[in-house]
């Protein structure tokens, strides 16, 4: 038989019965065993109870008579009446606690805890060595264990039941701190890297909590793509220069818009321009090709006579060389148009300021056959058709192109009206006309002259007709206002008519020229063959009268460099030379037919040329020749052709020759026709007008002479 | 303006050796045309870019400057153009007839 508790130190009866009853709360795995131990003794012993000798015989009360016994955590063999000496008292004392700790069993061992510093050291030089970290994480995790295990048991009994209810109740703490030694552990390691944790059961529990993620949502938000257009441009240096050039004139424009305060009138002009432009554009896009198509029309007709026009440019006649001193006349364009077909040549006049563009007005020389005029403006790039046209009822006897406005146009007409045509604006109406009521002459119009502006800034021009009046018109405004300047008598014509009146014969002018420099100064050539000298200023008496010619006179021009000399000629065959101080032509030529134009050469003072009804075109030079023609020259075809009008180009070797048929032939100048003075050794060319004032005043001297002489 | 132009085409197509006008515009296709379509067509397309050639070359030199007109001459005969803002105009002539 087992003593039941073998803890016990005292040495105690052994009871068989209720020995749990005298127990307090004892959590031992022993009662379990020693139930199985007691029914074990019952079963294998069936025999009575064999009483010792020396058992004490107690009366069944005494028997039934319970002993509680209390397990105490005291220690038995611990003293418990330990006195000390109080010296402060002086006397023995009983020390009231007494320590009850028995220690069953102490071994010194190497352990020490993981958080003191020694542990702490130890563990930073593992981490160093870094041989086996693993195993010695596992060591010190199980140190950790087996210190927290040693400490449980160690601890008081309140303690470890509070440490077991804690775990029984809160199942996190232990964890936790499990958990906390772990983090420990693992922020003492920073440098290793991240090894796989241990997760055992004991000190690791993964614990991981879902946050409440909010859903996500795509949100999207699609435009409509810009739109999109392709754009290439090239960028030239011209290209800019012309952006550039725009940009001026805008800028130029927004400028003068500024400065200038437009008035009604204007404005409207602008509004009209405006719509003409947007009407140009609107209209048939054909009309833009305008310039190229002049272009290319007149490349067409150099194409066509190109040989012309290299004659025109470069020919020089060399056989010039051999004939002496006379020249040829190079006949290289003619100009013709349908609708002046019957009509003559009646006025041909160059442009001031262009030099290859020239106006032939057309009309009628018989008294018989008058019909419908025409003015015609050709340019000698294009001879197949003419720059401008206009056509009037009249026949156009005379006309004159101003200097300073090359685009006015004067011409006389042949029942007594003058009109100036604009080039510049395009309907073939003149601008202005004379009428019955502002004046008109009551015969034809011969000669027509524009002056220089008057001091009012207004055109104004000269009209000589056969009705003897010369006539001043001023273009106000817009309207003709005519003065008569100088009413053309006939000395020794007036007559006795009735009542004593005296009728005056009127003088017929047929010609007229003015002066170069002195202004007021102009002769008039009349049909009775006079040439009266006359001023501006003085309206019923002559400076001079010339007997001239036995006919009408049918030209008189001054030259464009002596200003003391002139030129006339005659339906009575002769040319004559004048000088207007002496009253006897200087020099006379017969050219056997009726002279019907002359002309100064424009670029020499000695030479003129004459043209006569039979056709023939006379060139004279009077410092080579002074009595014959250096050139004497059939230039129309047809022999009953007559020439009426010749002029000379202001620049270039030519002159153009106007014939009764409407036809207008442009001859070239020979060299020997344009000779210059010749140079002497040693001396300069010397050029300019004086030199051909001398040249013609030695000429003039010569004459002089001789009729002083004789 | 219109009847004058057209008059001006006119008498350029009735010139002596003139074999035929044609009006380009600014894209190299034909307006108006005197010769067939296949001749036209070529014609329009070849020379459009030549004088968008000579333009650019005559205006790389001196941006002041611009071109006027071209002329090709060849053995048969010779072809002009003439550039304008919007539009070409080419005539091709046989001068020695």
């Amino acid at each position: 038989v087992f003593p039941a508790s073998s803890k016990m130190p005292h040495k105690q009866p052994p009871r068989k019965q209720s020995i749990n009853t005298g127990r307090g709360a004892r959590k031992r795995d022993e009662d379990s065993g020693t139930e199985v131990g007691e029914g074990a003794d019952e079963w294998a012993q069936s025999k009575a109870t064999v009483r010792p000798p020396d058992q004490l015989e107690l009366t069944d009360a005494e028997l039934k008579e319970e002993f509680t016994r209390i397990l105490t955590a005291n220690n038995p063999h611990a003293p418990q009446n330990i006195v000390r000496y109080s010296f402060k008292e002086g006397t023995y004392k009983f020390i009231g606690v007494v320590n009850q700790l028995a220690v069953h069993f102490s071994q010194v061992g190497n352990l020490i805890p993981k958080d003191s510093d020694e542990g702490r050291r130890q563990h930073y030089r593992d981490e160093l060595a870094a041989v086996s970290y693993q195993g010695s994480q596992e060591s010190t995790k199980v140190v950790i264990s087996e210190t927290e295990i040693l400490e449980e048991e160690e601890e008081p009994k309140e303690s470890e039941a509070e440490a077991e209810t804690e775990a029984g109740s809160q199942i996190d703490m232990p964890a936790a701190e499990a958990a906390e030694k772990v983090t420990e552990e693992e922020l003492m390691t920073p440098k290793q890297p991240k090894e796989r944790k241990l997760t055992n059961q004991f000190n690791f529990s993964e614990r991981a909590s879902q946050t409440l993620n909010n859903p996500l949502r795509d949100r999207e938000c699609q435009m409509e793509p810009p739109p999109r257009t392709n754009f290439s441009a090239t960028a030239n240096q011209w290209e800019i220069y012309d952006a550039y050039v725009e940009e001026l004139e805008k800028q130029e424009k927004t400028k003068e818009k500024e400065k200038t305060k437009t008035p009604v009138a204007k404005k409207m002009g602008k509004m009209a321009m405006k719509k003409m432009t947007s009407m140009e554009s609107q209209s048939d896009d054909i009309t833009k090709v305008t310039q190229a198509a002049k272009i290319v029309e007149r490349m067409v007709n150099q194409n066509t006579y190109d040989d012309v026009a290299q004659d025109f440019k470069y020919y020089e006649d060399a056989a010039d060389e051999y004939r002496d001193q006379e020249g040829t006349l190079l006949p290289l364009w003619k100009f013709q148009n349908d609708k002046a077909k019957r009509l003559a040549v009646t006025a041909l006049c160059w442009n001031p300021k262009y030099n290859d563009l020239f106006a032939v007005g057309h009309g009628s020389y018989d008294f018989m056959k008058q019909s419908r005029g025409m003015l015609l403006l050709y340019s000698m790039k294009n001879p197949s058709f003419p720059e401008y046209i206009f056509s009037s009822e009249s026949g156009i006897m005379c006309l004159d192109m101003h200097v300073d406005h090359p685009y006015l146009v004067v011409v006389g007409h042949y029942d007594g009206n003058v009109a100036i045509y604009n080039l510049k604006k395009p309907h073939s109406q003149p601008s202005f006309r004379s009428s019955p009521k502002s004046g008109k002459h009551t015969d034809p119009v011969w000669q027509v002259r524009w002056q220089k502006d008057d001091m009012d800034n207004n055109l104004n021009f000269f009209s000589v007709s056969s009705d003897g009046r010369i006539v001043s018109w001023t273009l106000l405004k817009s309207e003709l206002v005519h003065t008569d300047v100088i009413k053309l008598k006939v000395e020794g014509g007036t007559k006795d008519g009735l009542d004593g009146l005296q009728l005056h014969t009127v003088g017929c002018g047929t010609a007229f020229d003015f002066h170069k420099e002195i202004d007021y100064m102009f002769l008039v050539g009349t049909e009775e063959g006079k040439i009266y000298k006359c001023s501006k200023s003085y309206s019923s008496k002559f400076l001079d009268t010339y007997d001239a010619h036995n006919m009408a006179v049918d030209a008189v021009s001054w030259n464009p460099y002596h200003t003391k000399v002139f030129m006339s000629c005659s339906s009575d065959w002769t040319v004559k030379i004048w000088d207007h101080t002496i009253k006897t032509p200087m020099f006379i030529y017969d050219l056997n037919s009726a002279v019907g134009d002359v002309a100064w050469a424009p670029y020499s003072s000695t030479v003129f040329a004459a043209v006569t009804t039979n056709g023939k075109t006379h060139v004279f030079d009077l410092s080579i020749n002074k009595y014959e023609a250096i050139c004497n020259q059939p230039v129309v075809a047809k022999k009953k052709n007559k020439i009426t009008h010749v002029q000379f180009n202001p620049i270039h070797p030519i002159i153009i020759v106007g014939d009764d048929r409407g036809h207008v032939t442009c001859l070239k100048l020979s060299p020997n026709l344009r000779k210059m003075p010749k140079e002497k050794k040693g001396q300069e060319v010397q050029k300019g007008p004086a030199v051909e004032i001398a040249k013609l005043d030695k000429l003039l001297n010569l004459v002089r002479e001789v009729k002083t002489k004789t | 303006m219109q009847a004058e132009v057209e008059e001006t085409l006119k008498r350029i197509q009735s010139h002596k050796g003139v074999m035929g006008t044609m009006v380009v515009n600014a894209e190299g296709i034909p307006i108006r045309t005197t010769l067939d379509n296949s001749t036209t067509v070529q014609y329009a397309g070849l020379l459009h870019q030549l004088t968008m050639k000579a333009k650019s070359t005559v205006r790389d030199i001196d941006p002041q400057n611009d071109l006027t007109f071209l002329r090709i001459r060849s053995k048969k005969h010779e072809i002009m153009v003439a550039p304008d803002k919007e539009y070409l105009l080419i005539v091709i002539q046989n001068p020695c007839e």
